[in-house]
């Protein structure tokens, strides 16, 4: 392929951080001492701790060195399946980092905090609006832990009534924390298997819902990047059982302003503002995960929650159903300043980013279905799962196609997930991806079907560009190496 | 992954459906898992065992076995008390691999009815399942 | 809109490739009962500049320095960030970058973590740290199930000179397990009452936090002793001043099973309280238990050191519902800040940076007992302290609020037999002259 965006550069070595530096060294501009010194009991103190002493430029060029050997959105393509790695708007950091943001104390009389009060009482407006659903919580701290929070909510609202339901219907297309997250609140896990297009069948479900179940948890558009025709039927049967729909919101990016939640049945539902709402992934965190709820479903939602009476705003504990905090504070407040900076930038083309998002993703499927295996082959939503069926013949494996594309400069897509999908290539173009990129995308990607029938042995040893080929993995699992 | 006619599966051992291997000599018997099960998970970085003296039925889960990204579990092809684990895997769990029926052997029990021995496979009925 | 690249033409090319009329076609294939009638009801889009402004509106209704001077920590603290930190933080192949999934594009992310996890454990006295959990809160929370699961035992104690808020998150994480949370008193002297544990063989795990929320440092020693009375049960010790360690003795030198606790006092600014940093470290006999990703080292094809995520059979993505936490990312780019911050330190400048907070409160806390305030717990303290304003104490917090002044966090809606009772905290951000006006307004 030519013009591929993939090439070898200079890469700088850097030792571990504690082979470089010499005692009594320092980066870091101590403030004066302007009182004396009051030494405490010494059987407390100790020696301190056994830490390099680096100056500030041993430091900066430690980290800066170690950030050439990342690949970020800013670096390039990265069409990694259900994780939404759109671009991260430069503004939103600027917002995010403003003194009065982000020096503020969470414990602040509210008189003195109705600037970030403000701000989230109106993200939780603005979410509200995106999804249908009109109470939110921007407390958990992570897609994860919103799962949790939604759980939580069920065994609640189950409990308000005087129930103890045991088991939870998990569909086989979903994340997998679904199920961990699940059985912190002591339900179990019952599969539901898609049908043969990919989706939820409602009979399925009216034979496995009972009133012994909690409800289900669905992400919808699923991870095959397909949408649940049938979830208003199948929220139907389950409430019809007493139970509650969560949805995994994970997937919201290709549906902001083409479905209401709350129309299709839906009680909880977390966001990924990491994903959906352009905030940086940072390396794998962290990220922020609000729960949007119904208005019956509210009185259950963590404490605090900011109420606004006339123009003031403030906190509250007074929700006696509430199920209780769960972060120390009020989730990740920094992210949540740039879910709503971003939002302020979007107004009303969120829905032009979700059709966006959905275009690329059919154009991609498009390109590439003669060439890779596309499993279930109707429209997509955001993304599109392909497989290495085609491959195998030349030992190829799904492995082998992501390692080589790192070659040509992007990076790769999801893989070997969803389970249901035997070898999974996940690809999740994102709306902010040019039309240029995603043919290169494409182009590479033929470019590596030709290469695995005619040099199958360039794809296994991929890749040859970074600092690193591939790493051996059993070792750092037989022989775990944890801290030097 | 190698092909069923590529794995070894001594005579002188029973096989259980779940690809355990079991061997009985005088009152002990040795349980540890087949060539056929180590090919299928992979390199083994872990193997989690019960302790001397726990009792299982048989058919019970006694251990875990793990791969990088594969957590199996283990069970009891017959019911009895652990007498001995093997702890050389606690280091060198790759003897699964590598010396599935010596090394890589898992506990030994004492049996509570010897006569469940009679009710596992031997080699070639162990082959003809796994050839289906 | 400056982030969408798609020309009508774009567009056009793309639908066509497709098969589809319109944008609106590719959405043909959802039910009609199950598509949104209504537009989105949202603000019209704000210009780069409008926002700034906005922003800049609200940013200014905050009570921050150097407009006020804020005595208040109780688990968010005011120190110093190297502009070095910030501008290396901000190197976008740190921030937008993901798990790093694929190790050969990851090393950046993997060794900043691996160091992150090395300088944690020395910072803690333990074995093993997880690349973070999401707050102090959490961790602590999934510090006492780890505990249980270790012990297979179902009751946990937990001092009430924990974090009032953290108390609140485990009591939320426990509420469906059944697991029974019995809470700890506190003695004259500010430090934790072991007395009432008489059942130490039937208990997982003790929870303290040292220094506690009162500020004062937990005799931890002997308290892993009481502990350690039985073999089993397991010490946890949470924080939320890790700048503490630079100067006192680690926890895990000291006898605790797992140390946990918020790190955002190492670099990370305080956000109205997130994105924080959980901190979380154990003895190594616990690795198989921990909740929470972790960075390995390792070799490549060619031998050369890279690292990797391992042990990833202990998380949700494999063991699903038998995980040992639903956890699935970690706080990366604050552990990533945590580590550059202690690197900027060092272990010379840690403890002068202890010495000094310890000092400028010990200076404060003597300030306002010399001028007749009670401090009433004896017990030492690091950068925070207890103070008993006389009179109507509502009212002398308020009049301080007016000269912009916040005197630290008024203890009553946590401890109601506190009345009058206040925290206080001085980092090294303050200066004499700042901590002398505290106490010339509060004694007028």
């Amino acid at each position: 392929m030519k013009n591929a965006v993939g090439t070898t550069g200079l890469i700088l070595n850097e030792p571990l951080l504690w082979k470089i530096g010499k005692k009594g060294r320092s980066g870091f501009s101590l403030p004066r001492r302007d009182i004396d010194l009051s030494p405490l009991d010494s059987a407390l103190e100790g020696q301190g701790p056994d830490f390099p002493d680096l100056s500030e430029v041993d430091v900066v060029r430690h980290y800066t060195r170690l950030s050439t050997w990342n690949f970020g959105v800013d670096t390039g393509m990265y069409p990694l399946g259900s994780c939404t790695m759109k671009y991260n708007p430069k503004t939103n950091e600027r917002q995010a980092s403003l003194p009065g943001l982000a020096q503020a104390h969470p414990l602040l009389p509210p008189q003195l905090a109705q600037g970030t009060l403000k701000i989230m009482y109106d993200l939780e407006r603005y979410l509200a609006e995106v999804t249908g659903l009109p109470a939110v919580t921007l407390q958990p701290a992570a897609g994860a832990q919103g799962e949790l929070t939604g759980m939580l909510i069920f065994y609640a609202f189950h409990k308000r009534k005087h129930q103890k339901r045991s088991k939870i219907l998990i569909p086989d297309t979903a994340h997998g924390t679904n199920p961990a997250s699940a059985a912190l609140c002591g339900y179990k896990s019952i599969p539901v298997n898609s049908n043969k297009e990919g989706i939820l069948d409602p009979e399925t479900v009216a034979g496995q819902m009972d009133e012994d179940t909690a409800g289900i948890m669905i992400t919808n558009p699923n991870t095959l990047g397909l949408f649940e025709d049938n979830i208003r039927q199948v929220a139907a049967i389950v409430h019809a059982k007493g139970g509650l729909v969560y949805a995994d919101g994970a997937n919201m990016n290709a549906v902001m302003g083409i479905v209401n939640m709350a129309d299709l049945g839906v009680d909880v539902l977390h966001l990924n503002l990491h994903k959906t709402f352009s905030t940086p992934h940072g390396g794998g965190g962290p990220g922020s995960g609000p729960v949007c709820v119904t208005r019956e479903i509210e009185p259950f939602l963590p404490v605090p929650r900011v109420i606004r009476h006339e123009d003031q705003y403030r906190l509250s504990d007074d929700r006696p159903e509430s199920i209780g905090k769960i972060h120390a504070f009020y989730g990740n407040f920094g992210i949540q300043i740039r879910a709503y900076a971003y939002i302020l930038s979007m107004g009303a083309d969120l829905k032009k980013a979700s059709q966006f998002a959905v275009l690329s993703a059919n154009y991609i499927k498009e390109r590439l279905k003669g060439v890779y295996h596309l499993p279930y082959d109707k429209p997509c939503m955001h993304e599109c799962v392909f497989t290495d069926k085609h491959q195998q013949q030349y030992k190829v494996t799904t492995l082998d196609i992501a390692k080589r594309l790192i070659d040509y400069g992007f990076h790769p897509p999801t893989i070997y997930f969803p389970l249901v999908v035997q070898g999974a290539i996940m690809v999740e173009p994102t709306e902010t991806e040019p039309k240029e990129n995603l043919d290169q995308l494409v182009d590479a990607l033929i470019s590596i079907a030709a290469e695995a029938a005619e040099k199958p042995e360039r794809l296994r040893k991929a890749p040859v560009n970074p600092k690193v080929r591939r790493l051996d993995e059993t070792t750092a699992a037989r022989k775990p190496c944890l801290a030097g | 992954m190698k092909e069923i006619s590529e794995l070894n599966f001594p005579d002188d051992l029973k096989y259980a459906g779940n690809h355990e291997w079991s061997k009985l000599d005088n009152d002990e018997v040795t349980i540890g898992i087949c060539d056929y099960a180590q090919d299928q998970l992979g390199d083994v970085v872990f193997v989690e065992l019960p302790q001397v003296g726990d009792t299982f039925d048989k058919g019970q889960e006694f251990g875990t076995v793990e791969s990088v990204k594969a957590v199996s579990e283990l069970f009891i092809p017959l019911s009895g008390e652990v007498t001995g684990v093997n702890e050389n895997l606690e280091d060198t769990p790759e003897l699964v691999n590598n010396e599935p029926y010596t090394g890589g052997w898992m506990i030994k029990i004492k049996p509570a009815d010897v006569s469940e021995m009679d009710g596992l496979m031997m080699k070639d009925a162990y082959l003809d399942m796994l050839k289906g | 809109m400056r982030y969408l690249p798609h020309t009508d033409d774009d567009v056009a090319q793309m639908l066509a490739t497709i098969g589809a009329n319109s944008l609106e076609d590719l959405f043909a294939s959802i039910p009609a009962d199950c598509l949104r009638k209504d537009d989105l009801d949202l603000p019209g889009a704000m210009t780069e500049w409008e926002l700034n402004k906005h922003m800049e509106r609200l940013a200014s209704e905050m009570a921050v320095c150097p407009e006020y001077l804020v005595f208040m920590g109780a688990g968010s603290y005011d120190h110093y960030i190297p502009e070095a930190v910030k501008q290396l933080l901000a190197r976008s192949e740190f921030l937008t970058s993901y798990t790093p999934y694929q190790p050969e594009v990851s090393q950046g992310t993997l060794q900043a973590i691996y160091e992150y996890q090395t300088l944690t454990t020395r910072l803690l006295g333990l074995d093993v740290a997880n690349a973070s959990m999401y707050d102090g809160a959490s961790g602590l929370a999934e510090a006492l199930l780890m505990a249980v699961r270790v012990t297979r035992r179902k009751k946990i104690y937990i001092s009430s000179l924990c974090h009032p808020l953290y108390r609140q998150v485990v009591r939320t994480y426990f509420e469906p397990t059944g697991y029974d949370i019995v809470e700890l008193p506190y003695l004259k002297n500010g430090r934790t009452d072991l007395s009432q544990v008489t059942d130490l063989d039937a208990c997982a795990g003790i929870a303290i936090q040292s220094p506690n929320f009162f500020g004062c440092i937990e005799d931890i020693e002997s308290l892993a002793k009481k502990v350690h009375a039985d073999p089993k049960t397991m010490l946890v010790v949470s924080f939320t001043e890790p700048l503490a360690y630079g100067l006192l003795k680690s926890p895990g030198s000291l006898g605790a099973d797992i140390a946990c606790g918020e790190g955002q006092s190492l670099g990370i600014p305080r956000s109205f309280g997130g994105p924080g940093l959980g901190m979380f470290a154990a003895k190594k006999a616990y690795l198989r238990n921990m909740p929470g990703r972790l960075v390995g080292q390792t070799k490549d094809l060619d031998g050369r050191r890279g690292f990797v995520l391992t042990l990833s059979t202990r998380e949700q993505h494999i063991r699903r519902e038998k995980a040992t936490s639903n956890i699935c990312s970690n706080q990366g780019l604050c552990a990533t800040a945590a580590a550059m911050y202690m690197a900027a330190l060092g272990g010379t400048g840690i403890r002068e940076l202890a010495c000094l907070n310890r000092d400028k409160s010990a200076y404060l806390k003597g300030a306002l007992a010399h001028a007749g305030f009670d401090t009433p717990f004896s017990a030492p303290t690091f950068n925070e302290f207890v103070v008993r304003f006389p009179g109507d104490s509502p009212e002398t917090y308020g009049r301080l609020i007016s000269k912009k002044i916040v005197a630290g966090l008024p203890l009553v809606s946590y401890y109601p037999e506190l009345k009058n009772h206040y925290l206080l905290c001085v980092t090294e951000t303050m200066d004499r002259e700042d901590m002398d006006l505290l106490v010339k307004e509060v004694t007028s």
